[in-house]
């Protein structure tokens, strides 16, 4: 049998699905009294007698009065997420029939869960290790396939095993400079200078690639943002909405009517990209219109990409070209995208002939949705889906970053250190302080920030 | 025929004679008990103090008031800082020894130390009622009470003397073993274990032809290892360096089938850090040449110890060979090196001020440790004589971190790891090295060891002098300005690029290239700032200004797991509630009874997943 966990003395009842409205909710219960609990109040079979996973019907009423009509899965401890006994009660997703369940669950023995208590149950009974249980915050989060994968990947464990592979090498490293150190007055010998450097070089080599995966990771978790920019009326709005197929940005006829930004998130082929429609780059005397356009900078300068969308009917070679080095103050080169917008209402060949020399151009119409495939297919490209697709790793979480650069920071000091006359003894604090900020992430070193970093991300009841 | 005392020490090592003058110095009516009175502080092994990361551990012996310090300086033939060309964390202070006057001097100063009595005789069991020692048996059946006692037998327990085939019974070369107190340890419920060490062979001074090996001398300003001022020895002696060859290894192996090491008569387990010549050469068959390191025993004996060469094979095995080495082609031998076999009681059996956690006010100290070194068992003995003095009392333990001093990181080693082999201090031990030198121990440890009552107002008064002073000079330094015209001309001497603009004078010497005595020869006005402030005070100031980002960093680094250090573990915790802990960190955790959290992420097999759990319901 199973030793009791002081962690499971209580059983603990949540919503496990999104607050707010659906057609089904799913309210789970975990601890040694979960399935008696849920018995008491459930009309139906005997819950207490059916096997682990196994799906039942029945009524959960109060003093006789039916509630709701339910689903109950039972999940015997240990094959439970949180290798406690479990009930996922699946329900019709009223406020009141949530509330009311809940409740009813309180009354009869079990309280509520605080945020993160059930991955703590599932960590502390063994069933997750630490950057698991981070994977599985993301996990929950996660709104995209892209996202998901991720998150997988990190649930499983290969994004902290390549980090403990390339610890070890470091700790490798400090081994022999602490042998130097402490056997220098014995003859032994010194740790060769040119091979550690080139040891230190491939292993940033590895972290700094971590590292710049971040935005993408990010990008994946929270949206690619993308800035759509161009004169006023030249149709962004239009764009965004043939994309989006609802009319949430206002379209009209008028210069100058989109002031501030506006945001859309459309999924394209699994990825998440944030739309940022801004106001027009032209010079304008409306002080509103200015701050407008000075935002749209900003959100320039923030983005992944900038889709310059123009008409070519009013847009010359010359002005498109300035136009494009004003956005290369902003941004790189590489993520502009120029956009020539009503197709429906020109010739393609002859427009292809009037910016000879510009590259990397589309020639589309948002109206009559020509060529738009054509458009998210070139989003996606330029978003470096396809790394996603081959097996490398990305990192998405800001704790994870945040131990990389420092991590990355202490290797360059160590470099930095091995061009002057300074003793090993600097050089092993700073490989051992690369070793802590790595140790941080693959969970080789536990503390207290790093508990709550995890276990408070999560909505209550995960 | 005895008084009850509050303290007795059985042994009169290093260990012993630190914890019986640390307990008398506190006031504790002290018995240090010895089989034989004319070998007290005896240098079992070779002539010689400190080295690197013992060196420190002597300094901060010295800091709260220890004599091991004091009897160094006092007979030191030659001094050398090791590691000079390496930053301050490295500095090593190390001595040569005059064997004979280190022991006198030891008895001298105890002799000299109130409330401390001396008995020859060998302790061969312990009083005890209910779980509290209450005193000793000796072999001629006295029964002596005291409220606690240290245990510091060293290599003696049941010791043996293996040379080649030859075995005898032994604590050192012509002492006889201790027996008895093992049994009776054991049959109260402690485990013991067999460790081994060596020793080579001492030869003739007068047989050995210096010339053709190479001269290494001290230091010609020594530095030393106590904090106060008095009189240096000035008559120095050399150490000479010359190395085995392919031949000596030959004529070696031809004794492995009689070596004691080889044919698994010795089954104690030997120090991997200080080898013997036969394990050498067998571990490291690709290297054709090992050092040996000639150490003179004294200012006033022809004797001298062969460092590198401790052997226990046949002893016209290591004849043979010895005489094959360059220079000791006509070597005379006084004695052949041999092997010694002790009983140790593994450490994890204590607590972390060196209680057994067995038996109340039993204190273990030294090799009975599995320890090997004099400054490690001189910094047990230290620690040990303090806290049975404080438990005696019902005065507050005193613990030291890992971060306050190498003796925290020895005595939480032992008692959280244990150790199979006999453990020896490295730098590398220590987490925070740079910050534990052998420059400031006095600023770590003195008040410490003041507020107990230990160290002297002398000591506090110099250190505070020290601190203050220091921190001035610093405050100049980040203060002044210097003109380009001033410096230039002495920065391009130094290798150093000129200053275009004024800068400040703390950014210059934070350069490798500067050191603080040039600059202050060089500019007048630094000059007349420190003018008559001793060296001690002048190096201070310019490992502040050199290093100082280092300790910062490295402070942070103390400050961020300063919390899992706090975070205390009831010794009594019931670690079977938690499910998830695997077994072997459960059955470890349950052995060793970690004091904090901190302590607990130490143990070794406990992992830092059990450490999450642990903490999660810490912090419940």
């Amino acid at each position: 049998m199973l030793p009791v966990s002081p962690y499971a003395e209580d059983t603990i009842v949540a919503l496990a699905t999104p607050a707010g409205t659906g057609a089904i909710a799913v309210i789970r219960l975990s601890g040694p009294e979960a399935i008696k609990i849920c018995n008491k109040v459930f009309f139906g079979k005997d819950l207490e007698k059916q096997a682990s996973h196994t799906v039942h019907f029945g009524t959960i009423r109060e003093n006789d009065v039916i509630i709701d009509e339910v689903l109950a899965t039972v999940f015997i401890a240990p094959s439970s997420y949180t290798r406690e006994n479990s009930v996922e009660v699946s329900c019709h997703a009223s406020p009141y029939i949530i509330q009311k369940l809940i409740n009813l669950f309180i009354k009869n023995g079990a309280r509520t869960a605080k945020p993160g208590e059930f991955t703590l149950r599932a960590f502390l009974n063994g069933q997750l290790d630490l950057s698991q249980a981070e994977a599985v915050a993301d996990l929950i989060a996660s709104r995209t396939e892209a996202s998901h994968n991720m998150a997988l990947k990190q649930l499983r464990g290969g994004f902290s095993n390549e980090l403990k592979a390339l610890r070890q090498q470091l700790i490798d490293f400090a081994a022999l400079i602490e042998l130097e150190l402490d056997f220098a007055e014995e003859d032994v010998e010194f740790a060769n200078r040119p091979q550690l450097k080139a040891l230190i070089g491939s292993i940033q080599s590895v972290i700094r690639k971590l590292i710049s995966s971040f935005d993408l990771g990010n990008a994946i978790k929270n949206g690619i943002p993308v800035v759509i920019s161009g004169k006023p009326n030249v149709g962004k709005s239009t764009l965004l909405n043939a994309l989006l197929n609802e009319d949430r940005a206002i379209v009209s006829e008028i210069a100058g009517t989109t002031r501030d930004t506006i945001e859309d998130e459309i999924n394209i082929g699994g990825i998440n990209f944030r739309f940022i429609d801004t106001a027009g780059i032209r010079e304008t005397s409306d002080k509103i219109e200015a701050i407008g356009v000075e935002k749209a900078y900003e959100k320039i300068r923030q983005s992944a990409l900038v889709i310059y969308l123009f008409d070519p009917e009013e847009t010359s070679a010359t002005e498109l070209k300035a136009i494009v080095d004003e956005l290369s103050a902003h941004t790189s080169t590489d993520s502009i995208l120029l956009v020539a917008n009503k197709l429906d209402k020109g010739n393609e060949a002859e427009w292809k002939k009037r910016y000879e020399g510009l590259n990397g151009m589309l020639f589309i119409s948002a109206k009559d949705r020509i060529h738009l495939d054509l458009f998210t297919e070139t989003l996606l490209q330029k978003a470096h889906a396809d790394q996603l697709n081959n097996d490398e790793t990305v990192i998405s979480n800001v704790r994870h970053l945040e131990a990389l650069q420092k991590t990355n920071e202490a290797l360059d000091d160590t470099l930095r250190l091995m061009e002057q006359p300074f003793g090993g003894e600097l050089l092993a604090f700073e490989i051992k302080r690369a070793l802590h900020h790595l140790g941080e992430i693959t969970g080789d070193i536990s503390n207290e920030d790093l508990l709550d970093s995890i276990f408070t991300r999560f909505c209550i009841g995960k | 025929m005895f008084t009850e005392y509050d303290i007795i020490v059985v042994g009169a090592g290093h260990a012993g004679c630190e914890a019986a003058a640390a307990a008398a110095n506190l006031g504790s009516k002290v018995l240090l008990i010895t089989m034989n009175m004319q070998t007290i502080a005896q240098m079992s092994c070779n002539p010689a103090m400190g080295g690197v990361a013992k060196g420190q551990i002597v300094r901060e012996i010295d800091a709260m008031g220890g004599y091991s310090g004091i009897v160094s300086d006092k007979t030191t033939i030659q001094f050398r800082m090791l590691n000079r060309s390496k930053g301050p964390a490295m500095w090593s202070p190390r001595a040569q020894n005059d064997r004979y006057k280190f022991h006198e001097e030891w008895r001298y100063m105890l002799e000299n130390t109130p409330n401390l009595d001396f008995f020859q005789d060998m302790v061969s069991g312990l009083l005890v009622n209910g779980n509290t020692v209450c005193g000793v048996k000796t072999s001629l059946g006295l029964e002596i009470k005291s409220k606690a006692v240290v245990l510091t037998n060293g290599t003696f327990l049941n010791g043996t003397i293996h040379i080649g085939e030859k075995r005898f019974g032994g604590g050192r070369m012509g002492e006889k073993g201790a027996t008895g107190l093992t049994e009776n340890l054991v049959e109260l419920g402690f485990e013991a274990g067999r460790m081994k060490t060596g020793t080579p062979p001492r030869i003739d001074g007068r047989s050995i032809n210096y010339s053709i090996m190479e001269e290494q001398q001290g230091d010609e300003n020594p530095s030393r290892f106590s904090y106060l001022d008095f009189e240096l020895p000035t008559e120095k002696r050399s150490c000479y360096i010359t190395y085995t060859s392919p031949e000596v290894h030959d004529i070696l192996k031809e004794g492995f089938d009689r070596s004691p090491m080889f044919t698994g008569r010795i089954k104690g387990l030997g120090p991997r850090y200080c080898p013997s010549i036969e394990d050498k050469i067998n571990r490291f068959a690709e290297r054709d040449r090992h050092q040996i390191f000639v150490e003179p025993e004294g200012w006033n004996t022809v004797e001298v110890y062969v460092n590198g060469f401790s052997t226990s094979l046949p002893e016209d095995v290591q004849y043979k060979a010895l005489t094959k080495i360059q220079g000791f082609e006509n070597a005379k031998f006084f004695r052949p090196g041999y092997a010694i076999e002790y009983d140790f009681f593994p450490p994890t059996q204590l607590n972390t001020t060196l209680e057994t956690k067995l038996i109340s006010n039993l204190f273990f100290a030294g090799q009975i440790n599995g320890t090997t070194g004099y400054e490690e068992a001189a910094a047990q003995g230290f620690m040990a004589g303090i806290n049975a003095h404080q438990k005696v009392n019902e005065l507050h333990e005193f613990v030291l971190s890992r971060s306050e001093a190498y003796i925290g990181v020895l005595i939480d080693d032992l008692v959280t790891k244990g150790t199979d082999e006999p453990y020896r201090m490295f730098t590398s031990r220590a987490e925070h090295r740079l910050l534990l030198r052998q420059d400031n121990a006095d600023i770590r440890l003195t008040k410490l060891s003041h507020d107990l009552g230990l160290a002297s107002a002398e000591r506090l008064q110099k250190v505070e002098e020290k601190i203050r002073r220091s921190d001035e000079i610093v405050k100049f330094m980040k203060g002044k300005t210097v003109e380009p015209t001033e410096i230039n001309s002495f920065l391009e001497q130094n290798g150093t690029s000129q200053i275009p603009q004024n800068t400040k004078l703390f950014n210059l010497l934070a350069r490798p290239q500067i050191n603080l005595n040039d600059l202050i020869t060089a500019y007048q006005p630094l000059k007349d700032f420190v003018n008559g402030t001793g060296q001690e005070i002048i190096e201070q100031s310019e490992i502040k200004v050199k290093y100082e980002s280092y300790f910062e960093k490295e402070l942070e680094m103390v400050s961020k797991l300063q919390r899992m250090e706090d975070q205390n573990i009831n010794p009594e915790f019931n670690y079977d509630t938690l499910v998830s802990l695997s077994k072997e960190s459960r059955e470890k955790l349950k052995k060793i009874k970690p004091r904090t959290l901190g302590q607990a992420s130490r143990i070794s097999g406990v992992s830092p997943a059990d450490i999450s759990v642990l903490m999660i319901h810490l912090s419940k």
